[in-house]
């Protein structure tokens, strides 16, 4: 059934943190190479090499500029992926019940072998984080690369979603948002990690921690000190005697 | 949102047909034998053609079947079940029509009930969704069911029952424009809420993060022109309503039969707008919305 579980044992998921991704799309790459050849379809391209390329991916990084009142503007990197919200509207709109939340972990996943491609999941996501395959017409999303955090074939330090394993900057971790001693709850509670959109009442399990403050720039020169010599000695009776010239 | 031709075809023509069996169910066509077969058919016609154009839309049609499964929890299950128990409760009302055989009026009224809320099923599968706040209002239903209701009474040959509905469903279409040009901002989805960004300053993009098109551009973030948009939305409504509540008025059955497709090619102006001008709050992410165009 598409009804959404009351209750899940844990709560996986990312934070991500905003002021250490630079922006490089290693994530987004990582994402695609695991993801094309493990869980479900591959996450076809269609016109790879022609004139208007297009194709599926589960993650993508926007880049904004935020411009305050004061000051000068900031550029940040976004990554966006599946949030595997606890509300998860795509959810409950699957007809097939190809669309379901686990239970144990809190993973929104779909069952390709169930889903007719009808792309309602896809409209009731306000984040959208699922992208309809159009060579195998089936919904694609993050799975949290759940055929790689539980895989006993992978070493343990692979055990974790390939985006969160590339990431060359640290900026995205990954963990159990129900434990509240995890490195993921710690992050969020410490650096004051927040929800996408929480109007849509989605209850997102991924956390987004926001840029440190900048320092702010010494707007004095480096070389004050040394702009405002008083010359000694000999230099000094010849600075005295020119400047009397 | 995409106007997918699939889409609104299937919206307009089911809607027409089963706004115009719940009509015959109740007996306002008094029709018997040949005439009755054919205009039962014409009801079918619309209601399982549409039916049949919306699989289309579908990326594996052939698992159509598994859709029925989850009604519990999904307003397209519902419509599912809904479309198939109404054609299967209309089917005697029909036959006895066409045979000549009587149907307890309580049958009839189960099947024109369930013929109706079909209709309002489908009307919920797009309000349900809040991420397109100009769906999500009590009057997108409201809009559906007056569709069914008018187009239905024009079909049934009520002209004095249609020339009302019409009148209806014209003033429903001018409300839901007014209403659906605000809904946007008022949902209070901005590129800040959307990025978590906006109390630190103005967020705008800098960069997007892809060059090529993608799935969401095209299915979510379809943008329509503004002044084809008001054109269509003046031809929605004089060909959906006010012509056809004219020809109503005027009476007559050619008349009456010259406003169905009158009142079709308004419908389906009025339901591309309905997809064309819906706003997707993912758009917010790729900069493409009111939130920042303004």
């Amino acid at each position: 059934m598409t009804c959404l579980p009351g209750h899940t044992e844990k709560k996986l998921g990312l934070a991500i943190d905003l002021d250490t991704c630079v922006g490089c799309h290693a994530c987004v790459t990582a994402c695609k190479g695991w993801n094309d050849q493990g869980y479900g379809v591959p996450l076809t391209d269609q016109d790879a090499y022609g004139a208007d390329p297009s194709g599926v991916f589960l993650n993508r990084v926007h880049s904004y500029q935020v411009q305050p009142e004061t000051g000068a503007a900031q550029v940040i990197n976004f990554p966006r992926s599946c949030l595997h919200c606890e509300d998860a509207p795509c959810v409950t709109v699957c007809p097939t019940g190809a669309s379901y939340k686990r239970v144990e972990d809190g993973i929104v996943l779909v069952n390709e072998s169930d889903c007719i491609g009808c792309g309602l999941c896809a409209w009731a996501c306000p984040y959208g984080a699922r992208e309809m395959d159009a060579e195998a017409g089936v919904m694609k999303k993050c799975t949290l690369c759940v055929d790689r955090i539980y895989n006993e074939n992978l070493p343990e330090e692979d055990r974790e979603p390939a985006c969160v394993r590339t990431c060359p900057t640290g900026a995205r971790h990954f963990g159990d948002f129900a434990d509240p001693d995890s490195k993921v709850s710690q992050l969020a509670a410490k650096r004051g990690g927040f929800d996408l959109m929480p109007d849509m009442g989605t209850k997102p399990t991924n956390k987004y921690l926001a840029p440190r403050p900048k320092d702010r720039r010494n707007e004095a020169s480096l070389l004050a000190p040394l702009l405002d010599i008083e010359a000694t000695g000999f230099a000094g009776w010849l600075d005295r005697v020119l400047g009397k010239i | 949102m995409h106007p997918a031709p699939s889409v609104i075809i299937f919206s307009v023509l089911s809607g027409l047909g089963f706004g115009f069996m719940a009509f015959m169910a109740l007996g306002f066509l008094p029709l018997t034998g040949m005439w009755a077969f054919w205009a039962w058919g014409v009801g079918y016609a619309l209601a399982v053609g549409g039916l049949i154009a919306s699989t289309t839309h579908l990326g594996n049609p052939q698992r159509a079947l598994k859709a029925f499964s989850q009604w519990r929890s999904s307003w397209l299950s519902r419509e599912g079940w809904a479309a198939v128990l109404a054609l299967f409760a209309l089917a005697p009302i029909a036959l006895g029509d066409w045979l000549g055989f009587g149907v307890p009026f309580v049958w009839r009224g189960l099947a024109a009930a369930l013929a109706l809320i079909t209709v309002f099923c489908t009307a919920m599968i797009y309000t349900q969704i809040k991420a397109v706040p100009r769906w999500h209002h009590w009057l997108t239903p409201v809009m559906f069911m007056a569709f069914a209701l008018a187009g239905g009474a024009l079909l049934a040959m009520q002209a004095a029952l249609a020339f009302v509905l019409l009148l209806a469903l014209a003033v429903v279409m001018l409300v839901l424009f007014y209403t659906g040009d605000r809904q946007f901002a008022r949902a209070g989805q901005t590129m800040g809420t959307a990025t978590g960004l906006g109390l630190r300053g103005e967020v705008s993009v800098f960069e997007q993060p892809h060059t090529g098109g993608n799935y969401l551009l095209r299915e979510m973030i379809f943008v329509v022109a503004r002044k084809h948009a008001q054109k269509l939305r003046v031809i929605a409504v004089l060909f959906a309503a006010v012509l056809p509540a004219l020809m109503a008025a005027v009476g007559g059955l050619g008349l009456m039969l010259a406003a169905v497709p009158v009142h079709l090619v308004g419908a389906f102006a009025a339901r591309w707008l309905f997809f064309a001008e819906a706003e997707h709050v993912v758009g917010l992410y790729y900069g493409k919305r009111q939130g920042v165009l303004r």
